[in-house]
């Protein structure tokens, strides 16, 4: 048999980003133009008509959002991408996908805000919008790519989650991993592990069909507009029909649904990378075992681009005799709590968590609320419209503005 | 096949909710028969609304239904439309929904002729928050953000649709029952995007702040206001909005005349007919994976 090559190309992340939603399954794209995004909508504007899919430019970002949901209901992988700017208009439909379940991708591409800030500029200043932007209580899952393959990786890995789970999911992306290049090898599109929503098991027309009724996982199956089926798709709180209640029991059990469903599978969802050294093998799950030697060693947790200088840093302070490793959070929603546990559990009491991000202090407030006061957490980061460089980071290490 | 429009009505969801003397009720049933009298299967059929009193009304709709946002019904239904041509799709909207905060989706569903069709409840106000003024309001209207009389004139939504390049745009009033019917009968049939204004009581509201009499008289009042095109006084293209005199002064009632039929009536090509070109030149421009790789 013939096995189609491993795909060796030179691209940018929002190239990469865009390919790995194709071979996710993405059939379906809706965006307005918005720097440091727009190659995702080009390339996608370029590349769905000849697969099946298709492309709309809408008229602002509200409306985008809008016809994605609209897209997914009838049974298609559905997607956005955009930029800080146009993410905020966005919110309102992001709660609706969530509260009414309906799968898509939102690629979130930070730049310096807040407002127009410095539209090709990196940083990382969405990560709590990304997290708390729409209002109520939620379910999202955010996943932060550092490389151009990530990007893919991590594509493919929002799709599945967000088909799976029938939740929005975000790919926060930042402006140098958008626009790096990078040769990267792809995968044989043939043996990717490619998900979708769960169908109903019931056929169209049974008298027992319930829309919203939850499998044991918490997700109800999906059904799509147009082939059989027939329901009530609503943003405010609803029976198992999709139809309104004001019932305050029933209100109540689908805003915890709607976090259950995640929370079981938070383990499988929620990512991290340690990085102990320069080498292949020197990055993992877990920190290796023996780690650290001594009391005074340092945990650099970063996420996104900004984890390509910290994990720099570490081995920049690792050569000048400084214990540091590189904690990368590959998911920022839901939290990996239990990496932070662990980080804690490693340092303390003399060491501490170096968390540095290219905002003034976001996700070091998560960390911090996951150490629960078992270690030292600290922030490093600024915008200055470049990438922090990892001799300042490496300076932080067991260094300037450690205080006991 | 049953041609009975209850069989597109969710009788379990009875009574109505809107106000005794609302116009939503009769435009539901002329929606619902419109339906009927095509024998519109009803998994094949999207309904899209907003949020207000008519954007309710999916509540009552034994189709498919999304009960969007508000102001971004059509947006929502592009989005079904532009990836399922073959369903019928419909919006229901109010004058804020359609032509308030959502007036950007509207002229650009117009402009890009996607086959949705919007059936407009225009009561002058928002009747769902308590009656304040919409972007129909006419100038010198008492509502309850313009207790001394609106500053603003309305649009005309008709002109707009029609401005904006819609397929089809017509006008009706809540008590042309027939009218009503046949004209959306008419939308629904049109490939592109098609508009059928409704103009409609909110005696709760509109009608009390405006001393416009009971119920009963603003009905009345419907029925002797309006022109069909082509009768005298209902000889302009697009019309008088029910609310307003576009050209003249400012006034504190509603207009003398509402001009109601087809004002408007294309063959521009639709969305998806155009869309369906471009997907055949990617593909014979050979697109998708050799341009990517190449890029
Ligand atoms: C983003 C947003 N802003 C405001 C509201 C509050 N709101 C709900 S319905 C409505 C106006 C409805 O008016 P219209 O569309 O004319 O419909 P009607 O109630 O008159 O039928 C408003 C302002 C909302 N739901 N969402
Ligand atoms: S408030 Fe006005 S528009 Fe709303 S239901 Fe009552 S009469 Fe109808």
């Amino acid at each position: 048999m013939s096995r189609i090559s491993e795909r060796q190309i030179l691209m940018q992340g929002n190239e990469a980003c865009a390919k790995g939603a194709i071979d996710a399954g993405v059939r379906f794209f809706a965006g307005y133009p918005i720097t440091p995004s727009s190659e995702i909508a080009e390339i996608l504007a370029h590349d769905l008509p000849s697969v099946g899919g298709k492309f709309i430019q809408m008229e602002d970002e509200i409306g985008s959002m809008a016809a994605v949901i609209g897209a997914s209901l009838t049974g298609v992988k559905a997607m956005t991408a955009t930029s800080g700017p146009g993410f905020s208009l966005k919110q309102e439909n992001i709660g609706y996908a969530a509260m009414a379940e309906v799968p898509c991708l939102i690629v979130l591409v930070q730049r310096a805000g807040p407002s127009t800030g410095l539209p090709t500029s990196p940083a990382q200043g969405d990560a709590m919008q990304a997290r708390w932007g729409t209002h109520g209580d939620h379910p999202v899952i955010v996943m932060a790519p550092a490389s151009v393959r990530e990007t893919y990786d991590l594509t493919l890995a929002c799709v599945n989650w967000s088909e799976i789970l029938r939740v929005p999911a975000i790919l926060l992306m930042d402006e140098v991993v958008a626009h790096m290049r990078e040769n990267v090898t792809l995968p044989d599109p043939r043996e990717l592990d490619i998900h979708d929503r769960p169908g109903p098991t019931l056929p169209p027309g049974h008298p027992d069909f319930r829309p919203y009724l939850p499998g044991p996982d918490d997700v109800p199956p999906m059904a799509p507009f147009g082939q059989g089926y027939r329901y009530h798709v609503t943003g405010l709180h609803h029976d198992e029909r999709g139809y309104p209640v004001h019932d305050g029991a029933v209100a109540g059990e689908l805003g915890r649904r709607l976090l259950r469903k995640l929370e079981r599978r938070e383990a499988d969802i929620a990512r991290v990378e340690w990085v102990w050294g320069p080498g292949r093998g020197d990055r993992g799950p877990r920190p290796p075992d023996g780690w650290p030697s001594g009391r005074d060693a340092t945990v650099v947790v970063s996420f996104g681009s900004t984890a390509r200088s910290a994990e720099a840093a570490c081995d920049l302070a690792r050569s000048q005799g400084r214990e540091a490793i590189l904690l990368r959070l590959v998911t920022l929603w839901p939290f990996p709590d239990a990496a932070i546990v662990e980080a804690a559990r490693k340092v303390a009491p003399g060491g501490e968590i170096l968390v540095v991000e290219m905002n003034f202090g976001q996700v070091v407030r998560e960390v911090a609320r996951a150490a629960a006061g078992q270690a030292r957490v600290r922030h490093f980061g600024y915008v200055s419209g470049q990438l922090i460089p990892p001799d300042e980071i490496a300076r932080e290490i067991g260094g300037r503005g450690r205080t006991g | 096949m049953s041609l009975d429009y209850r069989r597109y009505l969710d009788e379990t969801a009875l009574p109505l909710m809107w106000c005794p003397g609302c116009g939503d009720g009769t435009i539901l049933k002329a929606l619902l028969e419109a339906f009927a009298s095509l024998g519109l299967e009803r998994e094949r059929v999207v309904v899209v609304t907003g949020i207000g009193c008519w954007g309710k009304a999916d509540d009552y709709i034994r189709t498919n239904a999304i009960h969007g946002t508000h102001g971004r019904a059509l947006a929502v239904a592009t989005g079904v439309k532009a990836y399922r041509p073959d369903l019928t799709v419909v919006a229901l909207m109010g004058d804020g929904d359609c032509a308030t905060i959502g007036g950007n989706h509207f002229i650009h569903a117009a402009r890009r002729n996607i086959g949705i069709t919007a059936v407009v409840s225009n009561n002058l106000n928002y009747g769902m928050t308590g009656g304040q003024f919409s972007g129909t309001t006419p100038a010198g209207s008492k509502t309850s953000t313009s207790p001394y009389g609106h500053a603003e004139d309305g649009f005309d939504l008709c002109r707009l649709a029609d401005a904006a390049g819609a397929n089809f745009v017509a006008r009706t009033t809540a008590y042309h029952y027939r009218q009503m019917v046949r004209l959306i009968k008419e939308a629904l049939l049109e490939p592109g995007f098609a508009m059928v204004e409704v103009a409609s009581p909110c005696p709760t509201y509109y009608g009390r702040l405006n001393r416009q009499g009971s119920a009963r008289e603003m009905w009345r009042s419907l029925k002797d206001r309006a022109r069909s095109v082509g009768e005298e006084g209902g000889e302009a293209r697009t019309g008088v909005a029910p609310g307003q005199r576009p050209d003249e002064e400012p006034r504190s009632k509603p207009a003398d005349v509402i001009v109601t039929g087809v004002l408007v009536r294309r063959t521009r090509p639709d969305f998806a007919a155009r869309y369906s070109d471009v997907c055949r030149r990617a593909m014979k421009e050979g697109g998708g994976e050799a341009q990517l790789d190449a890029r």
